[in-house]
């Protein structure tokens, strides 16, 4: 097992999942401008939320599907320079696949008529499975690149988080399946067996034998690409296996993410990827819940009391409080205080369970304290990244 | 983002006004049947409470009926397991799944079989496919049964008075943003209307009023150490707490005024649910609650 900070210092690739809202995309960056100021390593982060305060924070007119440097001056520590580079981008699914069809091609022609194909457009721009896809092949081109040392992507919200990394093997799946054979079959020789074929008879009478010839066209034009779709998709799965590939699963501590992390520890698992790192986000610092038990009874027990009262109305006289406000104030701090407290016993007990789940899976489990403040910039970013701590 | 639990509370509210109400689970997790206290739920509607029918989607199932309703295909019964064939077809041709489940929601519709259908949909990146697959298919299938069929789901979908999207958010950054490029999405390219936007889970002030100069100038009291050491030590640590809750609630503020200014551009309803924390059968009956007092 290693550490979070050995995996930014020494790691080629991580792959940070989690269910959606757990703040993914933040932790990704955070960590990623964390290692950039620390460590004498060129980082780059992929990310596929268009978060625009994220772009604003680092400094961006915007995200986008080209990669972008962060400017040095962003990304300070105290006055100090960082040690290393950030870039960042966000994976815009239409135009990637474009790209991906240029190179995949085997001649113009084809490219024109793949890129031009009604089903090809609808494909990309309306169809989930294609963003997850298009995810994995960015991922693969970042971490072949000499151009960084590092390469933290941040996966796709899907309707669960492992279709995103069974992706690649989907794809090689449809290029060797029976459907793309009978598709792709001369016309001809179809319609005779069509009677036959229970496919052919629920897919000519629910879709229409003119878009079965719409697909028939296109898929035709698809095969032609199958070589480098499959040889690539191969050299995906073997990177996401590689000693150097980390995966991170990020959760929150309310009952549905925690489901999916928990979910996503034991998948990872048993697909034999390294999953070193669960990260619990927008934790109560625990120090602090303690503190404030110890102080609650202090508070309860000198509300009443005459000193603390004058204290207290003189250190607000700015503001010329009635007795009835100081009062409603003192026991509102008492009441939701305590509030605050009992809910971060119970975040203990729920991080503890984690802490031992983790541990079976030989993963560390990181801790990144709530904040409320808002990322507005990239120093910002640096110190959240570097607040992530073992727990 | 409390999806599951919204729609459990409308559909609970909606047949409590006597109306005969259906509510569809869309991705099978077994959260509805969770929200609603009952056991799992089939394809096939039940009766969970008096005029509230639930049921979870199965495009497998959907196909099925869609066989038996439209094709009349007498072969269909040999076919064995339609899964791998729907497979099939759904991997070849886009929109075929999307098309199965929100055509037999339309079905249901269309057949008066209840006076209103409640959807928990899927996760928000699914919606728009889901909602709009009949009109893509329709552009990508010329002619053809699917063609025929996608007609008569657009004019539900598109009638406005029939169908109309909720869009339930947190007050959070990203979610707020992404209802707003929902909004966006849903009003710019597709005729489906939106009834509704419900920030959930919207926390309280932690003081209100005039009482919040009072809370600040005590904290200040208390960082500049200008009280007894006994009277900050008191206080310190408790509104410290305290004040990640209002900071969160200042960012809860900005990110509602966007939402509020959104939603009211695009003529659409705005509604707030206060954060609850208990069991989801309470929060399902809280909610309720509050949606008979603002509805009714």
């Amino acid at each position: 097992m290693s550490s979070l900070r050995n995996v930014l210092e020494n790691g080629r690739l991580v792959v940070v999942t989690g269910s959606g809202g757990v703040g993914k995309t933040t932790m990704s960056a955070a960590l990623g401008a964390f290692a950039a100021a620390q460590y004498n390593r060129r980082v780059l982060v992929l990310t596929v939320d268009p978060a625009r305060r994220l772009a604003d924070a680092l400094g961006l007119e915007s995200f986008g599907n080209a990669v972008v440097e962060i400017e040095a001056s962003a990304l300070m520590r105290n006055g100090v320079p960082p040690a290393g580079r950030m870039f960042a981008a966000m994976i815009d699914t239409k135009a990637s696949w474009d790209e991906l069809i240029e190179r995949c091609a085997p001649n113009a022609d084809v490219r024109d008529k793949v890129l031009s194909n009604k089903l090809y457009r609808n494909l990309t721009e309306r169809f989930v499975h294609s963003h997850d896809y298009i995810a994995m092949e960015r991922l693969f081109e970042a971490q072949q690149s000499p151009d960084y040392d590092l390469v933290i992507v941040d996966t796709p919200p899907s309707r669960n988080a492992l279709d995103v990394l069974d992706a690649p093997r989907r794809m090689k799946e449809f290029f060797a399946s029976r459907l793309l054979k009978l598709l792709t079959t001369q016309a001809q020789s179809r319609l005779f067996s069509l009677a036959a074929k229970p496919f052919f008879l629920v897919a000519d009478r629910i879709l229409g034998a003119r878009f079965l010839t719409d697909i028939t066209e296109f898929f035709t034009l698809f095969r032609t690409m199958e070589e480098g779709f499959v040889k690539r998709a191969n050299e995906v799965e073997a990177v996401l296996k590689q000693h150097n590939t980390t995966f991170m699963v990020v959760t929150t501590l309310e009952s549905a993410p925690l489901h999916e992390a928990e979910f996503l520890i034991d998948a990872l698992r048993e697909r034999g990827y390294s999953m070193n790192t669960v990260v619990a986000n927008r934790v109560t610092p625990q120090a602090l819940v303690s503190q404030a038990k110890v102080a609650l009874s202090e508070l309860e027990a000198s509300i009443q009391d005459p000193v603390f009262v004058q204290a207290v109305v003189k250190a607000t006289e700015g503001v010329e409080p009635s007795a009835e406000q100081i009062s409603r104030v003192v026991s509102t701090i008492a009441r939701k205080s305590a509030e605050a407290v009992r809910k971060g016993g119970a975040e203990q007990a729920t991080l503890d369970a984690l802490h031992k789940r983790s541990a079976e899976s030989r993963a560390e489990l990181c801790i990144c304290a709530i904040s409320g403040a808002e990322i507005a910039r990239a120093s910002a970013l640096v110190a959240l990244g570097e607040s992530v701590h073992p727990a | 983002m409390g999806k599951t639990t919204f729609s459990s509370a409308l559909a609970r509210f909606s047949a409590s006004t006597g109306k005969k109400t259906l509510i569809v689970e869309m991705d099978d997790k077994g959260a509805l049947a969770r929200s609603l206290n009952t056991p799992d739920l089939q394809f096939a509607a039940s009766e969970v409470a008096p005029n509230l029918f639930a049921m979870s989607m199965n495009t497998e199932d959907s196909l099925r009926e869609y066989i038996r309703l439209f094709v009349k295909n007498p072969l269909v019964s040999t076919f064995g397991p339609l899964a791998k064939i729907l497979d099939f077809v759904a991997n070849a041709a886009p929109g075929v799944k999307e098309i199965l489940a929100v055509g037999k929601l339309c079905w249901e519709v269309r057949e008066h079989n209840y006076d209103i259908v409640i959807v928990d949909a899927e996760a928000t990146g699914h919606i728009v496919a889901q909602v709009d697959a009949p009109s893509i298919l329709s552009n990508l299938v010329q002619v053809g049964v699917i063609r025929e069929q996608t007609k008569w789901m657009q004019e539900i979908l598109h009638d406005k008075a029939t169908t109309g999207v909720v869009i339930v958010a947190t007050p959070e950054e990203m979610p707020v943003l992404e209802t707003m490029q929902l909004l966006d999405t849903l009003q710019n390219t597709t005729n489906v209307g939106v009834s509704a936007v419900v920030a959930n889970r919207v926390h309280d002030d932690v003081v209100q009023g005039g009482d919040v100069a009072v809370f600040d100038s005590l904290w200040q009291a208390v960082q500049s150490n200008t009280m007894a050491d006994e009277v900050s030590d008191a206080l310190r640590a408790p509104m410290q707490l305290l004040n990640v809750a209002t900071q969160r609630r200042r960012n809860e503020i900005g990110n509602l005024e966007q939402l509020v200014a959104r939603s009211r551009q695009g003529g659409v309803m705005f509604m707030s649910v206060i954060d609850i924390e208990t069991h989801v059968v309470d929060v399902v009956t809280a909610m309720t609650q509050v949606l008979k007092d603002e509805l009714q």
